[in-house]
């Protein structure tokens, strides 16, 4: 388990990203679905966000929308995505392939089909590091090297001349990781970086991540659905649902006092959480399809606490203590019949 | 990889009998060598001449077996004669055919390389250059254009072609052949003009299926995502993850290269292996188009054994066991 | 059977035969919905075809008149008795030849210019031998529609055949099986063309026969690698563990998995099929009345002056409709029966 991040170390960054009010949509039958639905966060310097949800929440989606990398036929509607002062989402192409790799970085969940195959590992790195410093390749090189070392892959000399079919699962994602920090990004995004790797190696992956962020300072947005990955790397939780967030809160909030009826009950259904002979808890119903939300809350159909105006109003934030902040009907209610500890949303 | 090499060329060894047993079963089956004696000496010839026409050329054993001399029949002299390339003589006008081999390859080289490999720069380019506008007006007006020529028989470019080039123009003589190199080029320039319009649609088609395939993969994405621009990831990641399907097509074409364009020397007037070839449909030279057969599948058998090999080279996943 | 009679049966059945397929195909919602985007996506191409289909129709069924009202007419006994078809009777040909060539809707004879028989009534001229080209070229549908539908309707079901035994047996049937293909599959393609068609004889049945012996290699192999990883799949497994025959197993799962291959296999081979009997008309070892023989007969009037020019563009316009029709359909076909976009829509 990771210490905890001093509130006031944290209090202090500037915020590196800023993703506001994004939407990203897909063609529907009919019409255009919002598949990321109006999505808001920000990521401090050397902070790491984990946006969690199921599989088709659209937090993938997010992710690939800040690098504009969202794949044909979907296409970026609204928002903005500002990296310092500039919006991502105006820069023109040549200044985008800039910050790509160099100022934000991302690593994929497949290692096994997201290295090129006909070139060796550590060619692969050096292009990450030439194609945004002017350096020669002996030099390159010899970064490459120093990158295989730092991030923990054994025999590196060799392995720069590996080809990816010859490195398992685990150093693949580690030179997946060499190749993102090469160029000394601000910020990482990791979608699912442990998703398809052994159990055993899931847990050195994250080790490695936790340590290259301290060393380096990058800041790291994780997508995840695998709230043990969040426990061990996130500062700030936001959970999200059938493309919308829910709920957002530090680690601690969201870990130890979920407030959202959907984050409460993936708590509940963690297998790490159930007692000997119980039945494991679920959530019932399943997640509706893109193109098929209701009216309201989208998390309305399967909610227990769900009451008159979850179907038909959606819910707005409801600030509850700190950061920590709800979407929903029921924890409204519950706020403002309890003793005011913030001002309701 | 050795190893493999051998065990491929035993194998083709076998495929290649196969190969000669269905050439016997082809040309002295269902044959009949009276028809062909006849065509050859005339049909008002005596029977002698039939006889003795067919004693040279080997008609006249048995088929199968011979009681006599077990090993003295057609079907022996078949294999026997193919395996040590000792094609004999042709059976329209007794020339032998080895000679006339010698004098044809060079044609055909002349014509096939040239058009080759200007066809493999030219198509794989083009190809390129509509995967890199993919999903754009360029991309759907190639296709467009693409699948129009492809559309086109062979046979209309080649009339097309000398029509407009040859004629209308007058920018190059219409047929003909001159191996002197300072007016070579000048009779190769129609047939390689027209090869390779006859063959860039289909062919652009392919490439940029392949390209826009490869285009698609997660490792492209991980390219993006580092910096790259699209151009540099189409010449640099996608081509080159490409070269197997592209090889596949490409190299088995190359041992047959020597065995020239049937069509194009015949109607350019150029003397190679192509040309003799429709002379032999022409006079029913049954000798000589058995030989082109033969030799156009064992070629073809090494451009595939090559194929194979050509894959470890530019795939380190490919390893022949 | 008068060979008339006969290929009017078999024409009659090949109708059946299709009706009955498309009859089944439409209790499938797939092949519905797919034939429905298909005529979104290509109307234009599918009417295209159907024209071809219709004139190679109206000239497969033939009939001899043989009655006294076309007596009265002044028909003479010839042609009384002798078979033919809609098109025949349309141009026919006792009256309707002139002596040479004429160009299209011309009044005069192209050379020497006597008057026509038929003055203004030739829409595209006539050829060397008097003939009218229009006439000619809506013959040449037939054809064409015989060597490319026809052999490819023989081919395709063979093909299937071998390929899906060899794939799902495996062992020595296989070995044997594969040993054939391989070896065909060894002798460049024109070379065994021409071949074959030498050895066997210059006419119709003979050149389908040769193009069939060379086309079903490819589709076959392709068949065989399909089926050999059908055979590996789950519920396959599944059907052989709960005790189904091969047959069954054969029938309902692995077939119908080939399906969308067979179709579009279908539409490729359909115009290979038809640019290789022009290329070997070429060659002069076609079949007489097709596209690429009036073609080949029409090699030197470009060369004439003045020049005549209404043979061979006819021949060349009808047959680049035909192919570019089919493969813009052959194209649209390949992208709705694609395996990913098939599961999408489902």
């Amino acid at each position: 388990m990771s210490t905890p991040r001093a509130p006031a170390a944290r209090a202090q960054a500037e915020t590196v990203l800023e993703v506001r009010d994004l939407v990203t949509s897909f063609p529907g039958p009919n019409r255009r679905i919002a598949v990321v639905d109006g999505v808001n966060f920000t990521i401090a310097r050397g902070e790491t966000l984990a946006l969690v949800g199921e599989s088709g929440c659209g937090k993938s989606l997010t992710a690939l929308s800040i690098l504009r990398l969202v794949p044909k036929p979907g296409r970026i509607d609204r928002g903005t995505v500002r990296l310092g002062s500039r919006d991502l989402r105006a820069l023109p192409v040549a200044e985008l392939r800039r910050v790509r790799g160099h100022e934000i970085s991302m690593i994929f969940q497949e290692p096994m089909t997201s290295l090129n195959p006909v070139v060796t590992a550590g060619k692969q790195v050096m292009e990450a590091i030439r194609l945004h410093e002017r350096v020669s390749s002996d030099l390159a090189r010899a970064r490459a090297l120093a990158l295989f070392e730092q991030v923990g892959i054994p025999d590196p000399a060799s392995r720069l001349d590996a080809f990816p079919h010859q490195l398992s699962g685990g150093m693949k994602q580690r030179v997946m990781i060499a190749m993102a920090l090469a160029a000394r990004p601000s910020v990482l995004i990791a979608d699912e970086p442990t998703t398809a790797l052994d159990v055993t190696i899931q847990g050195q992956i994250l080790d490695l991540l936790r340590q290259l962020r301290d060393q380096l300072g990058t800041a790291i947005l994780l997508i995840t659905h695998d709230l043990g990955t969040v426990n061990e790397l996130a500062d700030r939780v936001a959970v999200m649902y059938a493309g919308r967030l829910v709920e957002v809160g530090t680690r601690t909030d969201i870990l130890a006092a979920p407030r959202h009826p959907y984050t409460q009950g993936l708590l509940r259904s963690m297998p790490a959480r159930a007692r000997r002979g119980e039945r494991l808890a679920e959530i019932a119903g399943v997640v509706p399809p893109p193109g098929q939300w209701p009216e309201g809350c989208r998390f309305a159909p399967r909610c227990t606490r769900a009451f008159d105006p979850c179907t038909r109003i959606d819910p707005g934030p409801t600030r509850l203590s700190g950061i920590h902040t709800a979407w929903c009907h029921a924890v409204e209610r519950e706020e403002s019949t309890a003793p005011a500890q913030g001002a309701p949303a | 990889m050795w190893a493999y090499v051998v065990r491929r060329l035993a194998y083709s060894l076998v495929t290649v009998l196969g190969v000669l047993f269905l050439l016997f079963l082809l040309f002295f089956l269902v044959t009949n060598p009276d028809d062909i004696a006849r065509k050859a000496v005339g049909e008002k010839a005596p029977p002698q001449a039939l006889e003795q026409w067919k004693k040279n050329h080997g008609y006249d054993k048995p088929r199968f077996w011979n009681p006599e001399h077990p090993t003295d029949s057609m079907l022996v002299d078949h294999f026997r004669r193919m395996l040590t390339f000792d094609f004999g003589n042709s059976d329209a006008d007794d020339t032998p055919i080895w000679r006339r081999l010698r004098s044809g390859a060079g044609p055909s080289l002349s014509l096939s390389l040239p058009l080759f490999t200007l066809g493999l720069l030219l198509t794989i380019s083009l190809g390129l250059l509509v995967a890199f506008f993919r999903e754009t007006y360029i991309d759907r007006m190639g296709v467009i254009l693409c699948v129009l020529a492809m559309s086109i028989s062979t046979v209309l470019y080649i009339i097309g072609g000398q029509y407009l080039i040859a004629r209308v123009l007058r920018w190059f003589p219409i047929s003909g052949f001159d191996p002197s190199p300072s007016v070579i080029a000048r009779f190769l320039a129609v047939p390689v003009l027209v090869g390779l319009l006859s063959n860039v649609g289909d062919s652009v088609r392919f490439y940029r299926a392949v390209f826009v395939e490869e285009s698609s993969r997660d490792y492209v994405r991980t390219a993006r995502a580092k910096g790259c621009g699209e151009a540099r990831i189409l010449i640099h990641h996608v081509l080159r993850n490409s070269l197997v399907p592209i090889l596949t097509q490409v190299v088995v074409a190359i041992p047959l290269l020597v065995m020239g364009s049937i069509l194009l020397e015949s109607f350019f007037g150029i003397p190679g292996l192509g040309s003799i070839t429709v002379d032999a449909i022409n006079a029913n030279d049954f000798a000589t188009l058995r030989t082109m057969v033969y030799l156009g599948s064992l070629l073809f058998i090494l451009g595939q054994i090559l194929t194979d090999v050509s894959y470890t080279l530019v795939d380190p996943r490919v390893r022949l066991e | 059977m008068q060979p008339y009679l006969l290929s009017n049966v078999v024409v009659v059945g090949l109708g059946a035969a299709l009706a009955v397929a498309l009859a089944s195909a439409r209790r499938s919602r797939v092949w519905r919905d797919a034939g429905r985007e298909l005529v979104r996506r290509r109307p234009i191409a599918l009417a295209i075809l159907l024209a071809y289909v219709a004139v190679g129709l109206l000239d497969s069924l033939a009939w001899v008149s043989g009655s006294s009202a076309g007596a009265a007419k002044g028909a003479d006994t010839v042609s009384l008795h002798k078979p033919q078809s809609a098109i025949d009777r349309l141009f026919p040909d006792d009256r309707f030849r002139e002596k040479s060539y004429s160009a299209p809707l011309a009044e005069r004879e192209f050379l020497g210019g006597a008057p026509l028989r038929h003055p203004g009534r030739h829409l595209l001229g006539t050829d060397i031998l008097g003939r009218d080209v229009l006439y000619q070229t809506l013959k040449g549908a037939r054809v064409a529609l015989l060597v490319g539908g026809f052999t490819s309707l023989i081919v395709i079901p063979l093909a299937l055949l071998f390929g899906v035994v060899a794939g799902y047996f495996g062992g020595r049937i296989d070995d044997v099986i594969f040993f054939v293909i391989s070896t065909l599959a060894s002798m460049p393609g024109l070379l065994l063309l021409i071949a074959l068609i030498m050895v066997l004889g210059r006419g119709p049945v003979q050149v389908c026969v040769a193009l069939g012996v060379t086309g079903w290699v490819g589709f076959a192999r392709v068949v065989r690698g399909e089926t050999l990883k059908l055979r590996e799949l789950d519920y396959v497994h599944a059907a052989r563990a709960l005790g189904s025959s091969d047959a069954r197993i054969l029938l309902r799962h692995i077939v119908p998995n080939l399906m969308h291959l067979v179709v579009i296999t279908f539409v490729l081979t359909f115009s290979a099929f038809v640019l290789s009997e022009a290329v070997l008309s070429w060659l002069g070892i076609g079949i007489d009345g097709s596209w690429g023989r009036m073609i080949d007969q029409a090699r030197d009037e470009l060369s004439r002056d003045p020049i005549i020019w209404w043979n061979l563009a006819s021949a060349s316009v009808a047959l680049f409709g035909l192919i570019l029709a089919v493969n813009l359909l052959g194209d649209a076909v390949r992208d709705i029966l694609d395996p990913r976009t098939l599961r999408e829509r489902a």
